[in-house]
């Protein structure tokens, strides 16, 4: 399989135009034939990364590489950061606006859903810096097996 | 059971989607409106039922790889979601029953 590397720059501004970059990561390992399962997963993490980027970060850079096996997603924002990230991993904790929660978002799950589907997942902030998140995805038929 | 005949059984508006989409098999449904919760727990192929009508969910329905939405107690989409998913080419469907009394029906049809 032709490996992959990809590069975004995700806009803090829009809530219509999030999930390009989900959007066009899944296009591109679709084209390359990875694994159905492992592209609904990575779609999942990506999304939910862009959309905390938007909620929270100012919007961030995203880059993604997969040599056919091992993929990675790396999510970089300068933003407020993350002062308890224990708690911000719990499901249901969110410190989203009003505004944000009638969209539909701010549920408190994002990190947690990314959490569920990546295998392996670390996030680093610093107050007042930004936080990044990385993520490791395998292409594994026995995960759901 | 497809979109397609799941449209015609309980009368539902389809508001696009190709011959294709409309004949992909419906795999379960989830009825949710906090678009995360949907991301995380709705089962690749599901039918959705919503009453949230904002772009986000064509960004939804797509990445987790749903089956079609169904705006339900009359729900009308915005023009950007009708945009979004005619452009991601996923069935976007309309029904003015309550999302309980759909959910019901649509359980019935694919497992009863």
């Amino acid at each position: 399989m032709e490996p992959l590397t990809l590069r975004y720059t995700v806009d803090g501004d829009s809530f219509t135009t999030a999930g390009e970059a989900s959007t066009d990561m899944k296009r591109s390992l679709k084209r390359i034939g990875a694994d159905a399962d492992l592209i609904r997963r990575a779609s999942i993490c990506m999304y939910e990364g862009e959309i905390n980027m938007v909620i929270h970060g100012g919007g961030g850079q995203a880059s993604v590489t997969f040599d056919g096996q091992k993929m990675e997603i790396v999510l970089t924002d300068r933003g407020k950061g993350i002062p308890d990230i224990e708690a911000a991993m719990r499901e249901g904790f969110s410190t989203a606006t009003q505004e944000v929660r009638d969209l539909g978002f701010g549920a408190g799950m994002g990190l947690p859903n990314m959490k569920r589907y990546a295998d392996e997942m670390v996030v680093e902030s610093k107050v007042g810096a930004g936080t990044t998140v990385r993520m490791v995805l395998y292409d594994d038929p026995q995960r759901n097996a | 059971m497809t979109v397609s005949q799941l449209a015609d059984a309980l009368n539902l508006e389809a508001l696009c989607g190709s011959a294709e989409t409309m004949d992909a098999a419906v795999a379960g449904g989830y009825c949710g409106d906090l678009l995360s919760w949907v991301m995380g727990r709705a089962p690749e192929g599901a039918a959705w039922l919503t009453i949230m009508s904002n772009p986000n969910v064509a960004a939804v329905a797509s990445l987790g790889s749903l089956s079609c939405v169904i705006l339900t107690e009359g729900v009308r989409p915005d023009t950007q979601l009708l945009q979004r998913m005619i452009s991601e080419d996923i069935p976007l469907l309309r029904s003015g029953e309550e999302t309980f009394k759909l959910a019901g029906k649509i359980y019935k049809l694919l497992y009863a």
